[in-house]
């Protein structure tokens, strides 16, 4: 309770801060108000345009999460278990880890159509991160388990989810986290680049265009927003697994 | 389950730790193995547990044999609870009840449902000992399975130790006179080679 409520005081002094900055200055184009951008966003939110770029981007973004996370996983299992793939996977690994965002979205929109730029990009991002994350993870795993294992005769699928999973899912829970921002981060600056019809990126886009900053803001706060909630609503999801599988 | 080891020789690298080791662990009875630090106490457990392989002879037994151990490390699931670690092996064969009255009787009864990880290494060497003690086995296995307690946690966890493995065959690396003394059948003394 006292941790929100030191949270909640961060939040009002930052909005503050913003606050002062923007009276200060005066000068909507360069830094609109927070009362400007929460009114802006009161307008943007009964439009049926604003749900359709929300559920366009949203849907995108998560869909090449899902994807990204459960290839990052396999391969990593693939690679903890067979050192030729390890071997095989690390300079591509390396590769995709420094490679700019604007460079694989600039080479996507060669291969992929904009609409589905966010998802390809988001599957480009998340891979690596859950990838390293997770066969940090297994090398990590304690082989004497194993042997433990074996003496008590303890049945695979007990092992499967007693032993490895027990120990992989707080590198998965870390991974998936910065993963999930990672992917809303580059997914959204790939349909800027992509310009995709009815993507959170186009509005951003347009924002720019027009000089309508507090539009931008306001898009900027929804993004904020939607990473923030699925983030939390996942970590959620992942923390009632690992609940469950802590108490077998 | 009768147990024996036959001419059992083990070195690693040039240091010779078993040479020509035999007994018989007979059944129903808690043997104890003594002998100076590195004199091959836990060499021989593990050998006899099938854990690691010896340079030369056999362990012999007459069919396959359940085991149950307490190893020289706690070997927990460290993100799982202390009961949840115990299911692991046991299965669902205790009810939360019974679970909970094994748990007080060794002084755990506020650790059943906390991860291992939030356990102190006292704690957790108990939940290790619960778990070999909880298992179906033919034999036991316990190589210093009181490591770490304090005195006072020690005798109590030794009386239940020793109620439980009542006429089963038990075979436990020791340093202490006090738990041969409490528990052992038979001693046998691991000579330095």
């Amino acid at each position: 309770m006292k941790k929100r409520l030191f949270t909640l005081f961060s939040v009002i002094v930052w909005l503050l801060v913003w606050q002062i900055c923007a009276a200060a200055l005066n000068e909507k184009i360069l830094l609109p108000s927070p009362i400007t951008v929460a009114g802006r966003l009161a307008e943007l939110v009964p439009q049926f345009d604003f749900i359709k770029s929300i559920g366009f981007t949203l849907g995108r973004i998560l869909i090449g999460f899902f994807i990204g996370v459960t290839i990052g996983t396999a391969l990593a299992a693939l690679s903890g278990k067979v050192r030729f793939i390890r071997t095989l996977f690390a300079p591509l690994i390396s590769a995709m880890k420094s490679i700019p965002v604007a460079s694989f979205t600039i080479l996507a929109l060669i291969w992929v159509s904009s609409r589905n730029l966010s998802v390809l990009i988001s599957v480009l991002i998340a891979i690596p991160i859950v990838y390293s994350n997770m066969l940090e993870g297994i090398d990590c795993l304690d082989p004497k388990l194993k042997t433990m294992a074996e003496v008590f005769e303890i049945p695979k699928s007990k092992r499967f989810v007693g032993i490895y999973l027990s120990q992989l899912l707080p590198y998965f829970r870390s991974a998936s986290k910065l993963a999930m921002g990672l992917c809303w981060k580059s997914g959204v600056a790939a349909e800027v680049i992509g310009i995709p019809d009815g993507s959170i990126g186009e509005r951003l886009y347009m924002s720019k265009m027009y000089l309508e900053t507090e539009d931008l803001f306001a898009w900027t706060l929804v993004i904020i927003l939607l990473s923030f909630l699925c983030e939390k609503l996942f970590m959620l999801l992942v923390g009632l697994i690992v609940r469950r599988i802590e108490r077998m | 389950m009768q147990i024996e080891a036959r001419s059992i020789s083990k070195s690693f690298g040039d240091k010779k730790v078993l040479s020509g080791f035999s007994y018989v662990f007979r059944d129903g009875t808690v043997t104890a193995v003594m002998g100076a630090s590195g004199c091959g106490k836990s060499t021989l457990i593990s050998i006899l547990m099938g854990t690691l392989q010896q340079d030369s002879g056999e362990v012999i037994h007459d069919a396959p044999i359940k085991k149950s151990a307490v190893f020289q490390e706690n070997r927990l699931c460290e993100n799982l609870t202390a009961a949840a670690n115990i299911r692991l092996v046991t299965g669902k064969r205790y009810s939360e009840k019974e679970l909970a009255e094994h748990f007080g009787a060794v002084g755990l009864q506020e650790c059943l449902n906390k991860p291992v990880r939030e356990l102190s290494g006292g704690m957790k060497r108990r939940v290790s000992l619960l778990r070999a003690l909880l298992a179906e086995y033919d034999v036991l296995f316990l190589d210093e399975p009181f490591k770490g307690l304090d005195e006072a946690t020690k005798s109590a966890v030794m009386e239940y130790t020793k109620n439980m493995t009542q006429g089963k065959t038990v075979i436990m690396v020791t340093h202490s006179k006090d738990e041969c003394a409490l528990l052992a059948d038979d001693t046998i003394t691991l000579e330095q080679l």
